[in-house]
């Protein structure tokens, strides 16, 4: 199958501000996101994903670079030129609007005869559950409503992408679980790229065809939610999507060994480096069997499973994720002494 | 047992917030209500001879508005002079309206889009006027616009026109006073209206193939629409009444509806007709609120 891009950012930079107050929200971002994908972008408050949607948008115009939408050059195109709708954080709904008309404006806008508009109004509307409703002010619907009165006004005009920028962070969990699903079946029927938002890593690596993690303006490492949760390009992509326990290690002569001499990993160039091995992947096992030795420090119950934290020789901490068994007690006292093992090919080598 | 305890309590509420507004509706009833019945019984009396009333009903007052009586041949016609006299009053405070709003609608824009700290400076600035006689500001506006005045002597000085521009005793030179006296009218609630509008929309309506000017017509301008309803009233029912300005601008000739009663009540000495005048203006007002608020509601049920 051959992939289609639709949007493209070419070495995207922007800057806010002049001289000494000139502020770097994104630095050399390149990125192709193919045709009818579901693509996130993960990364902490701040780091610039606000910014790019807006620059894809065109409500913002990037300081370096170029946006392309179907190889065509969008950089200059104000926002009402550009095939491109935005869900909104704050939903943005316009209040003297019905949800009919909320939903018909961007037709209307584009011109589409009445006919065309009252049907793809009538579908958009059931597409999102919403015909009940139809009649009804923003103001007097729920906030999962309005979420959703803002995803079918933005997919109303069939935009070749859709950007979403944390639409569901208002909303409890229970709802988001809900929308979660409904955003990832929307996108099935209708076949529009979705460019999501979020910094909920959960949510990323659950929804996403791709995700792009991003860090201070800068993109560390697009790929598939897999590939970004096994294969992480660094400590900070390790630690930020799912929990991770980092521990010292020496490569020499081709093994890395952690500091109690145990050799963990291969690896050709020598040096300090960071192991860094996810909590489901280590294991626990009687003491003087073979292992790292450590001692329980103490467990945490977290319904399905349980964290359980060790310290290693050296006051290394680590953590194991043991699934809870019926009675809900891992059986590890505070003070026992145990190995941990960590499954084959579950460790990840990082440079320091 | 407890519904009727309930009832009794709600009654004793309804009793209570009486008795406590009491002062304040009396004071409506004797400083409003109580001249305006002394108007409308007024203008059904006769005049007396030099100025007054004499307690002698007559409905000659309200024929007089609207009819007249040829003084050769006795014939009864229509009263142009004092439709005519109306229709300017319309007419003027129309657009006076009109101007103040496209004049204020960018400047309450442009102080709602200040940072917070500078709002209330430009608020500030756009308030000073009030701190003068109206009188005061009116012969300032003359001093500007007379024939030989600093607006003319500019315009003479740089060689821009030949012969000064005749302003003063026009309906323009009302129109530029009543522009300029109001237009703080219009300004401050199309301010607070703007201020509450939530600027994200913008984007949004940009975002849905919207061009400025229908972000302008179909976003901006039906939400702010409170703001506007309310500038409108607070602009065009002081013109329709102006007193000042007409009569220092637009000098004898250039009378507008207020000047006109005044007329009567002065050297006319006519007061039933002045009465009566005076309950038409308000009814013309009244009822032009009624149609205007009414249509701003239909539409932003409609649109
Ligand atoms: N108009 C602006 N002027 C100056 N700085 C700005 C402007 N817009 C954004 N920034 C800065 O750029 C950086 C990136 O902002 P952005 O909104 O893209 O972050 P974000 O990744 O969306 O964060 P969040 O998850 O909190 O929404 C921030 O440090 C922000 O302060
Ligand atoms: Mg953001």
């Amino acid at each position: 199958m051959t992939r289609e891009t639709t949007v493209e950012a070419k070495a995207v930079g922007k800057t806010f501000g002049h001289g000494t107050s000139a502020f770097r929200a994104l630095d050399n971002v390149s990125i192709r996101i193919d045709r009818g994908e579901f693509f996130t972008l993960l990364g902490p408050s701040g780091c610039g994903k606000t910014t790019l949607l807006r620059c894809i948008a065109g409500f913002e115009s990037p300081s370096v670079g170029t946006i392309l939408l179907s190889g065509r050059d969008i950089t200059a195109e104000p926002p009402n030129r550009r095939p491109v709708n935005t869900v909104f954080q704050s939903y943005a709904l316009f209040p003297h609007l019905t949800v009919t008309q909320n939903v018909a404006f961007g037709l209307e806008m584009l011109g589409r005869p009445k006919a065309q508009v009252a049907a793809t109004v009538a579908r958009m509307l059931a597409l999102v559950k919403l015909e009940a409703f139809a009649g009804r002010k923003p103001a007097q619907l729920s906030g999962g409503q309005q979420q959703r009165v803002a995803l079918a006004r933005a997919l109303a005009p069939a935009p070749e992408v859709l950007l979403l920028d944390e639409p569901l962070s208002a909303l409890d969990l229970k709802l988001r679980k809900e929308m979660q699903s409904e955003l990832k079946r929307l996108q099935h029927e209708t076949g529009i790229t979705f460019v999501f938002v979020t910094h909920d890593q959960e949510e990323a690596l659950t929804m996403s065809d791709r995700v792009g993690v991003m860090s201070a303006g800068k993109l560390l490492q697009v790929g598939t939610p897999r590939e970004i949760y096994n294969n992480p390009v660094s400590r900070f992509v390790a630690d930020f999507i799912g929990e991770t326990n980092f521990l010292p290690g020496v490569a020499r002569g081709g093994v890395v060994r952690l500091a109690s001499g145990e050799a963990v990993a291969e690896r050709v160039a020598n040096g300090p480096v960071t192991v860094a091995v996810r909590p489901e992947q280590v294991r626990i096992a009687a003491a003087g069997t073979r292992g790292i030795p450590a001692l329980v420090a103490r467990c945490v119950y977290f319904g399905t499973d349980t964290h359980v934290h060790m310290t290693l020789e050296g006051g290394v901490e680590v953590v194991a994720r043991v699934q809870s068994p019926p009675s809900g007690d891992a059986g590890f006292a505070p003070g026992a002494k145990v190995v941990v093992l960590f499954a084959p090919d579950s460790v990840q080598v990082l440079d320091d | 047992m407890s519904i009727a305890t309930e009832a009794g309590r709600e009654r004793q509420t309804a009793r209570n917030g009486w008795l406590l507004s009491a002062p304040a509706l009396f004071i409506l009833t004797a400083g409003a209500i109580g001249p305006l019945l002394i108007v409308l019984v007024y203008s059904f009396l006769t005049p007396a001879e030099y100025s007054g009333v004499e307690w002698v009903f007559s409905g000659e007052a309200w024929f007089r508005v609207f009819w007249k009586t040829d003084i050769f041949d006795g014939t009864v016609s229509l009263n142009d002079t004092h439709l005519a006299i109306f229709w300017r009053s319309v007419k003027l405070s129309v657009t006076t309206t009109l101007i103040t709003f496209a004049v204020g609608l960018p400047t309450a824009w442009f102080i709602a889009t200040r940072p917070p700290d500078q709002r209330s400076l430009w608020l500030f600035l756009i308030t000073i006027p009030f701190w003068t006689n109206l009188l005061i500001r009116t012969f300032a506006i003359l001093e500007v616009i007379r024939n030989d005045g600093i607006l003319n002597s500019m315009l003479l000085g740089m060689g821009i026109i030949t012969e000064p521009i005749q302003l003063v005793f026009t309906d323009t030179a009302v129109l530029i006073g009543m522009t300029y006296v109001y237009l703080p009218l219009m300004v401050l609630p199309l301010f607070a209206a703007i201020d509450r509008f939530d600027m994200r929309l913008l984007e949004a309506g940009y975002d849905l193939y919207a061009s400025r000017w229908a972000v302008l017509r179909r976003v901006i301008l039906p939400i702010i629409r409170p703001g506007i309803v309310a500038g409108s009233i607070l602009v065009f029912v002081p013109s329709l009444g102006a007193y000042v300005t007409p009569r220092v601008l637009g000098g004898g000739n250039n009378m507008m509806i207020g000047n006109f009663i005044e007329l009567q009540f002065g050297q006319g000495r006519n007061w039933p007709l002045g009465s009566a005048l005076s309950m038409l203006l308000l009814i013309v007002v009244t009822v032009a609120l009624l149609f205007y608020v009414r249509a701003a509601n239909t539409d932003r049920r409609d649109v």
